[in-house]
């Protein structure tokens, strides 16, 4: 029985009837770690002998008879910008290669407590900034569907960790489709929750008005299972919702019937590959098959979300960014002066792309550009916010491509970062507008996962687990994972 | 100053808030401690942490806003200040830029008997910043520097005045009324040698009659009344001079060096920063209740103005001294409890602006600091009235009071100084002093008034003090005719 193949409601089942332990089962996932992981490099850290401590503490505490969570024993991993006291939190950045945090982010804290296993740390874009992996500052993590091909970004590692079985589940961040684009490049579910609804204490910042933790899993029971432990309100976090959480798995409904379901004709236009086109009209036509309407509308602004993401979040990181300084943590090379120290650290420790953005966040924010960037971006920002708001007057989610293509080659993009910054074209304005999107597999092109996108209200988390659900239930295209077999 | 020139002068205070712990998380705010001992990962600035606002930072903000006259926002927000600092551990300051949370408001001064008005344009809130540790004995010849964080994230607030005043008098006096405000409104301790309020002035002249302001330089953390009136009277006349030899003022921060009694330029307007400001996407926008404002409102001590003159109206007291015991509610508070006890208004206030003041400033202690309650020393006044110890008595027992905090009533007994009023016991001593001093009885006999003074000093001699004066005096003169 191949335990690390297996999904964390299946693992549930068997570790409450005890036909199998939380140790043996973080064993065989640890195992397919080390014959996996040389050609996948999903990891920054493994923590395997921590991990095997805790799934041994776990275990007896089932046999004393305590109260478990649905995912107590389950091992999982984190994206390495979520930060985990006592073990490495790196941002995959060279300036922060030995940070230590001295304390957890409220999410690590929250998943600790319902039992899970912490089996590592992910690898990702530096500093989550990128759509490929190929700026983490240690190395590139490769798509377990075919080597050759990026995993996606910014929570490449996380998703790749998932799609090759080297976790159950993982947690990642989006803060424009870094957690949704890597999961349809990889073919496992992503959801970026609503902004507020999941706590960010602790996730180490890119751009704090956009940065969103969620999960990333092998179907939609386990996302709707980890959701539960995530989501809720956090004191520490001022954004952070008060609103009740609902218990997620009763929207594991098969059953669409009378929901309405907009297809935005901005994300189906140029640049989106026909063949993924094609896919998104299969799943509206199943959906309609299983009682659901679905019906083209506009979302007339998307043509700007680009930019202005790009503005706020390169604002946002410039500013989050300025920390690292060499001061008291992280890298610190040695100068003459404090500010060639600060100087020569940042140059060493940060990578290509971090420092564009810091550069163009930077500008952005300075006197005299303020106005004709940042405070225009945010207009813009309002008016993508006012058509979801619109659409969702009358649709209860809205059905798009997750990403224009499936992955790309290594190297295919890292000289056009234009070209790489337009892969996140369908999941930026989601960010912007704060809602929250859902990736889902469905098909493959060539043997690379496709995802399409479910675009809910705010806090219709409900709503994208129910369509996904329903879907998974009627149609073998929302699992990818048969292709792999050969690869690794 | 010349005549034709007119200064116009503008301060920029900071006040620390007086909150038990930081603006952002729940680290003590104490002064003191040892080194980075009152820090956690959100004030250390940590990578991933986020701030949460201390609600009493708010509502002291609020609360010193009223007590200067301001309107209180009902919205307003917080943004990012953003600089390179190694004090500064996110390499941003939380502050507040286009929307503070009190604006337009006002405080009056007086100097040379003229009241006037200052603006105040606004007050917001932010966070300190850490402090630097030279390993030398400046920061340029050191070949190391530390950094203490136990201050980072102490709440603050700026008071920025409108460019009001017109003198070095002026800005002082805004200042001591600035400092009596927040004192009494009890949001800030306004230490100025421990840093808790600290002031930056603006200092420009102009022409005469002219409506359009001069270059201005601005001078950093003045950090006492005197530094405050020294350098802005010093910068006066440095810009004078310049004008006055044809030259132009110099756009530049500048600081004033206490031992040579000079300002020096620290860095032009060239090198200033652009601090990038923008909204905190991590804070949500402060949205204030206007009920609770005026909750706030309602719990507003007496203010100074209000004070003085009830001791001025009320008590009888002179402007001046009412002046001097409401520049500090400490010592108003110190004043109102000894009159609570002993209502004689005029003889409190003489006491404590002759030896109470006088010890406190002796010893360089705060009224706080002091081991005289306000009941002791009711008691003292209470015993020099009913005559069991003489004035002068008294003024030995209150020193002894204010070293060592004993009561009145147990120095006294302790010394055996209770006054001798038997006017029997006395009489014996009397006749002694006449029969050992003859010359000064004919002297006093020949109309020489002043002698009998002395035959008084006589008997106190031999009393040891404790003899009362009054009735000395009396004996002597029935005896000599």
């Amino acid at each position: 029985m191949d335990l690390y193949k297996k999904t964390a409601h299946e693992l549930s089942s068997l570790l409450q009837k005890r036909e199998v332990s939380s140790e043996e089962l973080t064993r065989s996932v640890l195992d397919r770690i080390n014959k996996v992981e040389e050609k996948v490099k999903a990891f920054v850290t493994v923590t395997g002998e921590q991990a095997l401590e805790q799934a041994r503490e776990i275990d007896e505490k089932r046999a004393r008879g305590e109260a478990m969570s649905p995912l107590a024993g389950i091992p999982m991993a984190m994206k390495d910008n979520i930060c985990t006291k006592g073990v490495t939190t790196t941002c995959a950045s060279k300036i922060l290669y030995n940070f230590v945090p001295p304390y957890n982010a409220t999410v690590t804290e929250k998943l600790l407590e319902a039992g899970t296993i912490l089996l590592g740390k992910c690898n990702m874009d530096e500093f989550a900034m990128g759509s490929s992996n190929e700026n983490s500052g240690f190395f590139p993590t490769r798509n377990p569907h075919d080597l050759s091909a990026v995993p996606g970004g910014s929570s490449g590692g996380a998703a790749a960790a998932v799609a090759a079985d080297e976790a159950v589940f993982t947690l990642g961040s989006d803060t424009g489709g870094s957690i949704r684009q890597p999961a349809a490049f990889c073919g496992v579910v992503g959801l970026k929750p609503t902004y507020g609804y999941v706590p960010r204490y602790g996730l180490i910042a890119y751009a704090s008005s956009l940065d969103q933790i969620g999960p990333l899993t092998k179907d939609i029971t386990d996302c709707a299972l980890v959701l539960n432990v995530i989501a809720g309100h956090d004191p520490k976090d001022s954004t952070s919702a008060p609103v009740e959480v609902p218990d997620f798995t009763r929207y594991l409904v098969d059953d669409v019937k009378g929901l309405k379901i907009g297809i935005p004709k901005e994300y189906m236009g140029e640049g989106i590959d026909p063949r993924i086109a094609a896919y998104l009209k299969q799943a509206a036509a199943k959906l309609e098959e299983l009682g659901a309407v679905c019906e083209e509308v506009s979302l007339p602004h998307t043509e700007y979300a680009l930019p202005a993401y790009y503005i706020i979040a390169s604002a946002e990181a410039s500013s989050n960014l300025a920390r690292y300084d060499g001061v008291r943590y992280g890298l610190r090379v040695e100068a003459e002066d404090v500010i060639s120290m600060f100087c020569k650290t940042r140059s060493q420790g940060f990578g290509e792309e971090v420092k564009r953005r810091i550069m163009l966040g930077t500008y952005a924010l300075s006197s005299g550009y303020y106005d004709a960037y940042y405070l225009k971006a945010l207009k813009v920002r309002t008016l993508i916010k006012r058509d979801f708001d619109q659409a969702f007057l009358k649709y209860d989610c809205l059905l798009t491509p997750t990403s224009p293509t499936t992955a790309f080659k290594f190297g295919e993009k890292v000289n056009d970062p234009l070209a790489m910054y337009l892969s996140d074209v369908c999941t930026i304005p989601i960010n912007l507008a704060g809602v929250p999107g859902l990736s889902l597999p469905f098909g493959t092109v060539e043997g690379l996962p496709v995802g399409i996108q479910f675009i809910g209200k705010p806090f219709g988390e409900g709503t994208l687990l129910r369509v996904g659900y329903a879907l998974e239930q009627n149609t073998d295209l929302t699992k990818p994972k048969a292709q792999m077999e050969g690869v690794i | 100053m010349s005549a034709q020139y007119e200064v116009v002068i503008g301060l920029e205070v900071h006040a620390e808030l007086k909150t038990d712990t930081k603006i952002f998380c729940s680290c003590p705010t104490e002064f003191g401690g040892e080194e980075n001992t009152h820090v956690c990962p959100v004030c250390l600035g940590l990578p991933g942490v986020l701030p949460v606002l201390n609600k009493k930072v708010l509502e002291y903000a609020v609360r010193a806003g009223l007590a200067l006259n301001c309107e209180i926002a009902s919205f307003s927000k917080f943004d990012r200040k953003n600089y390179f600092y190694p004090d500064l551990p996110k390499a941003y300051q939380i502050s507040q830029y286009d929307l503070p949370i009190c604006k337009k408001g006002y405080l009056e001064i007086e100097v040379n008997g003229r009241k006037k008005t200052i603006g105040i344009t606004r007050v917001h809130m932010e966070e300190d910043a850490g402090k630097l540790v030279h390993g030398g004995a400046t920061i340029a010849t050191s070949r190391y520097s530390l950094v203490d964080y136990n201050r980072t994230g102490v709440p603050l607030i700026e008071i920025v005045s409108e460019p009001d005043m017109r003198s070095a008098e002026e800005a002082r006096a805004y200042m001591e009324k600035l400092k009596a405000i927040l004192e009494y409104t009890g949001v800030s301790d306004v230490r100025m040698e421990q840093g808790s309020l600290r002031c930056d002035a603006n200092i420009s002249l102009r022409p005469m009659g002219a409506k359009e302001f001069g270059t201005k330089t601005e001078i950093k953390n003045l950090n006492s009344f005197r530094a405050l009136q020294k350098a802005i009277e010093y910068e006066i006349e440095r810009q004078r001079d310049i004008l006055e030899e044809g030259g132009k003022i110099i756009q530049e921060t500048r600081s004033w060096d206490e031992g040579k009694g000079v300002t020096v330029s620290l860095r032009s307007k060239e090198e200033a920063h652009d601090y990038r400001y923008f909204p905190d996407p991590d804070l949500v926008p402060v949205v204030i209740d206007p009920q609770w404002v005026q909750e706030i409102r309602d719990s507003l001590p007496e203010l100074p103005d209000a004070k003085r003159e009830r001791l001025v109206q009320e008590m009888g007291l002179s402007e001046y001294d009412a002046g001097i015991i409401t520049g500090s509610r400490a010592l108003a508070d110190f004043f109102d409890q000894v009159v609570a006890e002993y209502n004689e208004p005029k003889t409190v206030a003489n006491w404590i602006m002759g030896e109470f003041l006088r010890l406190l400033n002796a010893n360089n202690l705060e009224v706080a600091e002091s081991k005289v309650k306000p009941r002791s020393l009711a008691a003292l006044l209470k015993a020099q009235a009913e005559g069991t110890i003489s004035g002068k008595m008294a003024k030995t027992v209150f020193e002894e009071m204010f070293e060592t905090g004993k009561e009145p009533e147990t120095i006294i007994k302790e010394k055996g100084m209770v006054q001798i009023s038997d006017e029997g016991a006395l009489a014996a001593v009397v006749e002694k002093v006449i029969a050992a001093n003859p010359q000064s009885v004919e002297d006093y006999k020949a109309g020489k008034e002043k002698a009998i003074g002395f035959l008084v000093g006589q008997v106190m001699k031999e009393t040891k003090g404790q003899a009362n004066p009054g009735l000395v005096n009396k004996l002597l003169k029935d005896k000599l005719g």
